[in-house]
């Protein structure tokens, strides 16, 4: 944190019962999140901003799905593989999901080691964490080439409303975008851990402050949005 | 009693105040162009601001001449006079004002007003302007590009405003929609700032409720474009990949010059949702930072403290909240479900509640106040009077029967333009001749500004004030001329001819405005640290203008909330909020 955690509890009066306590306690000064740094509270606010674009993402295409005249394309046979010989629907999306959820269990490891100052292992979690990353969109490039490869425009496809290709590839591609940079930003920050930046307090190339373990918490907080994100398109476009 | 115990925490001992690591400028262009320090990032947002302002001033006389003599101009057509309103209004609202509010004033005022040293995360600061500015330049280049801008209306409806017709329809409305992205991504990063400096880096005993409302204006504006932006971002992407890769999001089957046209099965209702749930918070992240502002030059001027403080930052907060639910309000005749409008008629009508309470507060404030007429005041007075106009034919457009008939005309510019353009506008010049003495250290010249205000204020009432008469009359908006429709009687074009002349002469008194910024930079009277004698701590700064750091050694503490004007027992007319209460007690008792 660039500023010290300042909490007066031994100056304190008597704490209010009830919600007046505490609006009293949220209103008092300095920090209204105690023991909240700077950069955590920005990230989380940050969050919730960009919650409002991934909702307007999915309402605007939810309005579209639902006022459409013409069929909506069938998500589960359009996103089926033949797999080992099978014809399984939603197959790759399954282990999409899955490889980007296991991704928010090493950033949650790494978090933990980052807080115990390992630094081998918290920079290789990191790692894990953005090859899993870097997997997820490897794959939703494959299946954006599938899908091309088959005809689907974001100007129309072959089985249905042109809404779908194009809701598909924007919301997919916000998505990805999002897990593209922060695999760029997991790399970049493991780098630090493993160098010992937030040891000996160097400064940041951009920025010149010094940074602490406690950014990896932050990214993972980005990450773990980024995950939960994914539930709701998931769940929305694909199980839809 | 000298001191009024505020709230619980009145009596707070001076603390050991964290020293924050801050980024200390090493050569000119680390100091002035890419600075870091929150005060000089501020000046650049407004200048980068006005700049492109007076470009939207300049298109407005364009509109006032052809409007009031309509054919004389050879070199307006109509083409032209649809890119000049949807410039005009585009800049007006999020390039001029919103950045003016937020990155301006925002950037300059929230540091010193609680006690911090700088904003949270200086160098996210100066991108965020950088960002700024090359959304602006993105704008501004779509005057030069093939075409020219897009004239599709500020709204940017769709199907129009992507179909061939539509001025700036190969250009212009791609880089229309590109500028805003790239404003909402600068903004984005200013407003992060704005937000948790408010929120986690203020002084000791500077607590919520002891925040001038200029803060709590301007704070809760930032959080309500923190989420309204992404609609407009949404809106924005989609509107773009709707005209660069042909996708349908907003645009139905429709026959374009003839021919069926490529696209198929969007809504075009759909981005009018999306824009106004953006639209209608942006009303109110403009006046927002204006309440706020206006209500600390009221209190300062009028030497009294401001009237029901808890209510005015509730009221702030309620009308926030409320804002985001009466988007609709803005598409009555837009072809909706009709019982929306049930809905958004009540919620709109609730919001006059809490924007009642403020005025009605700002006008108590007044009251047996000792009102000293300098011309921040005389611009905080206009501001009630026009924004009460304004509110109130908000009223009348807030109703679905009442705005049916109402819709497109002139009454609705005359409306918007009191309530969003002038009010803001007055609050902005306000605090400009109020905080100039803080930011160059000189007053600007007060002469030229009572001249200045009185020509903006009655000059401004005698241009929009006739509008709503037009709009009654059923003068429409946007309209290129009005030829010779039977319901517009000769006297409107007389009176349209008349709106002109004192538009340009408004629009040039403008420029006493300008030379006298330019003038009292060098030649203005030394001000000193609190000319005003205000209470705030920006005023008490050990430097004017504040250097880099905004204090000394220590920060300042904290201990009384921002209003002790004209205390009783006490010395002067003013306790700053650094005065500790011992201070005043001993002073109090030197004096009996």
């Amino acid at each position: 944190m660039a500023e010290t955690a300042l909490t007066h509890t031994a100056e304190a009066p008597e704490r209010l019962p009830g919600w007046r306590g505490i609006a009293a306690d949220w209103a008092s000064d300095q920090r209204a999140f105690k023991n909240v740094s700077w950069g955590k509270a920005m990230m989380w606010i940050f969050l919730l901003s960009d919650t409002f674009i991934f909702s307007c993402f999915l309402l605007s295409y939810m309005t579209a799905r639902m006022s459409t005249t013409v069929p909506w394309p069938n998500p589960s046979e359009v996103f089926a593989l033949n797999f080992a010989g099978k014809h399984i629907p939603l197959i790759l999306i399954a282990i999409m999901t899955f490889i980007l959820i296991s991704s928010s269990g090493t950033m949650a490891m790494a978090v933990n080691f980052g807080y115990r100052r390992d630094r081998v292992r918290t920079a290789a979690l990191m790692l894990v964490t953005a090859a899993f990353g870097a997997t997820f969109v490897g794959m939703q490039a494959f299946e954006w080439t599938k899908l091309i490869r088959e005809g689907v425009r974001p100007w129309g496809n072959p089985w249905g409303a042109e809404q779908f290709g194009s809701s598909f590839f924007m919301i997919t591609g916000f998505h990805g975008t999002h897990v593209t940079i922060g695999v760029i930003f997991l790399i970049a920050i493991a780098r630090k851990v493993l160098r010992g930046d937030f040891d000996v307090g160097r400064r940041g190339f951009f920025t010149s402050r010094k940074g602490y373990y406690e950014i990896v918490e932050i990214m993972g907080l980005y990450w773990h949005f980024v995950d939960l994100v994914w539930v709701f398109i998931f769940a929305l476009f694909y199980l839809w | 009693m000298v001191d009024i115990p505020y709230d619980r925490i009145a009596d707070i001992p001076p603390a050991e105040v964290p020293d924050v690591e801050l980024y200390h400028p090493r050569s000119w262009w680390t100091r002035y162009v890419f600075s870091q320090d929150a005060k000089v990032i501020a000046v650049q947002y407004a200048l980068t601001a006005s700049a492109i302002g007076l470009v939207a001033l300049v298109l407005s006389w364009l509109m006032r001449l052809q409007l009031g003599f309509p054919g004389t101009f050879s070199f307006i057509d109509a083409n032209q006079y649809l890119q000049f309103i949807t410039m005009h209004g585009m800049i007006m609202v999020i390039y001029l004002l919103t950045a003016l509010f937020l990155g301006g004033f925002g950037n300059y005022l929230i540091p010193l007003m609680v006690g911090a040293r700088d904003m949270v995360f200086p160098y996210v600061n100066m991108l965020s302007y950088w960002v700024y500015l090359l959304a602006v330049l993105v704008l501004a280049s779509t005057f030069f590009v093939p075409g020219g801008p897009t004239g599709a209306g500020w709204t940017l409806y769709p199907p129009q405003a992507i179909l061939s017709g539509t001025p700036g329809q190969d250009w212009g409305i791609i880089l229309m929609m590109s500028s805003l992205i790239l404003f909402i991504i600068g903004f984005t990063m200013g407003g992060l700032n704005y937000v948790v400096t408010v929120l986690q880096a203020r002084t000791r005993g500077m607590t919520l409720m002891r925040l001038p409302l200029t803060v709590w204006g301007i704070f809760t504006a930032t959080v309500m474009a923190l989420l309204a932006f992404p609609a407009l971002f949404v809106a924005s992407v989609m509107l773009l990949l709707d005209r660069l890769l042909g996708t349908s999001f907003f645009m139905p089957s429709l026959v374009e010059m003839g021919t069926l046209s490529k696209y198929g099965g969007g809504s075009p209702l759909l981005f009018q949702h999306l824009f106004w749930f953006f639209g209608h918070p942006e009303v109110y992240i403009v006046a927002l930072p204006a309440f706020g502002i206006v209500s600390d030059l009221i209190s300062t001027h009028a030497r009294k403290n401001i009237f029901g403080y808890r209510m005015m930052v509730w009221a702030i907060v309620a009308i926030g909240a409320l804002s985001f639910i009466v988007w609709a309000h803005h598409m009555y005749v837009s072809g909706m479900f009709p019982q929306f409008g049930y809905f958004f008629a009540t919620t709109t009508l609730i919001i006059a509640i809490p924007t009642a309470i403020k005025v009605y507060n700002w006008v108590l404030t007044l009251w047996r106040g000792d009102i000293h007429l300098r011309v921040p005041m005389l611009f905080a007075l206009g501001f009630i009077i026009t924004f009460v106009n304004g509110g109130l034919t908000g009223l009348f457009l807030g109703n679905v029967v009442v705005d049916v008939p109402l819709s497109d005309t002139m009454f609705v510019v005359a409306h918007f333009h009191m309530v969003m353009g002038v009010a803001p506008i007055m609050v902005v010049l306000g605090a400009i001749y109020h905080w100039y003495p803080k930011v160059t250290g000189r007053m600007l010249n007060d002469a030229l500004g009572k001249f200045h205000f009185w020509v903006t204020f009655l000059g401004a009432y005698l241009i929009f004030f006739p509008m709503h008469y037009l709009g009654l009359l059923g003068v429409p908006r946007r309209y290129f001329e009005l030829g010779d429709a039977a319901f517009i009687p000769p006297s409107a074009h007389s009176l349209n001819a008349f709106i002109s002349v004192v538009a340009l002469t408004v629009g040039f008194s403008q420029m006493v405005f300008l030379f006298n910024l330019a003038w009292s930079l060098f030649k203005g009277e030394a001000s000193g640290g609190n000319p005003w004698r205000a209470t705030t701590l920006e005023w008490q700064t050990p430097e004017t203008p504040p250097g880099h750091g905004n204090w000394g050694k220590e920060l300042p503490v904290v201990y009384r909330w921002a209003y002790d004007y004209s205390v009783p027992g006490a010395e002067q007319d003013f306790i700053p909020q650094n005065q500790p209460p011992a201070a005043t007690r001993v002073v109090q008792g030197a004096a009996s």
